[in-house]
């Protein structure tokens, strides 16, 4: 091994199988893995946009338009937070995205996995039809379908059910509801698990519901966790829809409501920071607390996609 | 019992697909269909107007910088993201100290909305008090205007829509460098290649698939960017940074031409197709797939 090849593969080696083999280390210019030169500034500069959002949301409104900026406050001004909270209604705007967001996750669920699992083992009149028209729906952008969507929602809530139409939360859920990807998904999914447990409990008398609730979606908990936390990512930061169909305050989700109250302070520094500390905080928990489902959810489109 | 099975097989598919079909399918065609026809808030008829509207996007200079700066924008986004991905995920792909922390820090970037992110970048990015400035006069750099000016606010946008997919990046390529087999690395380094001669020729090829689908799956994002637009610039200043899917926005849902609109969303679907397309036959001949 030559000594120029070392630094590098002091890293790549401590996760390889070479683990009992005595490697001599012909020379360490570091103390430390040279990998950190690269890594510790690039987190720096991923980090710093939050760290500086932080800080800024805690300044007096005088302290933010200083320049050169102040790298440290001198009052830390915990106002700033009931300054926006008074503002806009930081609280309703989070109450309507989760309720949103759940729903959406929940009905996704139900709606695919029903869906899916009739397309992956029935064979019924339309079903190749009826799938290729959903594939079909896969590959346009929603930019080609919004204009009519803002129509449909409209008429819907003016004559069938209001709480569907514009600007109400229902018009966010409903279109949303169900998605050709999850049905393609979890289908995907379905057809890669074994038939014999459903044939046996099938011959002894469950339905095909039972079946799928019992016996399938147990086994698909990790396509559905996956799904979920796609779905939710999605439904959580869709900002080009809620502005197409929510005006009033009351019924808007938190990046749509960050953008009205940017829209409506956008000098004012200190109070915009602080909302939106408000609005990234709930997401940011709740990522970390999952962050191992994201992180294969992500992971999986992407092994999927190649 | 087979009628059965038709019977649920319907009942199953019923209520999800009802929905895909009136919000995805119907919309679909009422979009094709409008694109043929003079549609706006003004004319209480929508009378059939062939190919106007088509016809309309090749005198419409607004389209065609609308074009450019989002094929500008793409161009420069991609290859971005893509490089900042393999590089944090080639050097976090070890077991070092902090690397979690690292970790991490690339994942948080995926948490945060675009709205939030443009907010952020706005502050960083102002003119006046901006902290980017005053990095910029640490070093000698003179002030600049960044999104207030026509040249440079492109740029701010694709700075921080990067800064934004950078996590996303980083998860693809770390999911796909665990499936390089440590031996083939192993089997090279005995052979006398160093480091970069493993990475070019081993590492990079099997990361191939996933540089792949990172490339089309960013391009069909960025060639719909609308949301950091919307917030930081409006399109402006001076239509610097007025891509498709804003002038689209403008059209539909400020000026109400519901017609023209349509036929620019279906401009842009093709713009869509015809570069995934070119992508994957120019991709296949790049990428290695283990069998």
């Amino acid at each position: 091994m030559t000594a120029t090849s070392a630094p590098a593969l002091s890293g790549t080696d401590s996760r390889g199988g070479l683990a009992g083999a005595p490697r001599p280390r012909s020379r360490r210019w570091l103390p430390f893995s040279p990998w950190h030169l690269v890594l510790l500034p690039v987190t720096l500069i991923l980090l710093f946009p939050f760290a500086w959002l932080l800080v800024t949301s805690v300044e007096t409104p005088a302290e933010a338009l200083r320049f050169p900026p102040l790298l440290d406050p001198h009052v830390i001004r915990f106002a700033n937070y009931s300054d926006a909270l008074a503002s806009a209604p930081f609280v309703r705007f989070f109450i309507n995205s989760a309720i949103v967001s759940v729903l959406t996750v929940l009905s996704n669920l139900a709606l695919c996995a029903l869906a899916g699992y009739a397309f992956a083992r029935f064979r019924f009149l339309g079903r190749t039809a009826l799938f290729a028209v959903l594939m079909a729906t896969l590959m346009v952008p929603f930019q080609v379908t919004m204009i009519p969507q803002f129509i449909i929602t409209k008429w819907l809530g003016v004559h069938v059910l209001a709480a569907v139409g514009i600007n109400h939360i229902g018009a966010l859920i409903l279109p949303n509801a169900a998605t050709a990807f999850g049905i393609f998904f979890l289908r995907q999914f379905f057809k890669t698990l074994p038939l014999e447990y459903e044939e046996s409990a099938r011959v002894d008398g469950a339905s095909r519901l039972t079946v799928l609730v019992r016996i399938v979606l147990p086994l698909a908990t990790p396509a559905l966790a996956t799904l979920a936390a796609l779905t939710f990512i999605d439904s959580w930061n869709n900002f080009l829809w809620p502005l197409i169909v929510t005006s009033s305050t009351n019924e808007m989700t938190l990046p749509l409501g960050l953008a009205t109250f940017q829209g409506a302070h956008s000098t004012q520094w200190t109070l915009l920071m602080a909302g939106n500390v408000m609005s990234l905080v709930p997401m940011l928990i709740v990522f970390f607390v999952a962050q191992r489902y994201f992180i294969q959810s992500v992971a999986a489109t992407g092994l999927a996609g190649t | 019992m087979v009628s059965s099975e038709h019977f649920a097989g319907w009942a199953f598919v019923t209520p999800g697909v009802a929905i895909i079909i009136l919000f995805g399918a119907v919309p679909i065609v009422w979009s094709a269909v409008m694109s043929f026809q003079k549609d706006n808030l003004l004319s209480p008829s929508t009378p059939f107007v062939g190919t106007a509207n088509y016809r309309q996007m090749l005198h419409d200079p607004i389209v065609t910088q609308a074009i450019q700066h989002t094929l500008i924008y793409t161009a420069l986004f991609v290859p971005g993201t893509m490089l900042v991905g393999l590089v944090l995920a080639v050097a976090m792909n070890r077991k070092i100290r902090f690397i979690s922390f690292y970790r991490t820090a690339a994942y948080a970037t995926m948490a945060i909305s675009t709205i939030s992110e443009a907010i952020v970048f706005i502050w960083l990015f102002d003119p006046s008090y901006g902290i980017v400035n005053y990095f910029f006069s640490l070093i000698g750099v003179p002030q600049q205007q960044f999104l207030n000016s026509p040249s440079e606010a492109l740029y701010v946008i694709v700075a921080m829509t990067i800064w934004g997919w950078s996590g996303f990046s980083v998860v693809i390529y770390l999911a796909a460098l665990q499936g390089v087999p440590q031996v083939l690395l192993e089997a090279a380094s005995i052979d006398g290649a160093g480091p970069w001669r493993r990475f070019r020729q081993i590492t990079l090829p099997l990361l191939s698939p996933a540089s792949l689908f990172l490339a089309v799956w960013l391009t069909i994002n960025a060639l719909q960017l609308f949301d950091e637009v919307y917030l930081s610039t409006s399109g402006g200043p001076l239509n610097a940074t007025t891509v498709l899917v804003y002038y689209l926005y403008t059209e539909a849902f400020q000026q109400f031409n519901f017609g023209y609109a349509s036929a620019i969303a279906y401009f842009l679907f093709l713009v869509i197709i015809v570069v995934t397309v070119i992508q994957f036959r120019v991709g296949k001949r790049f990428t290695y797939y283990r069998s």
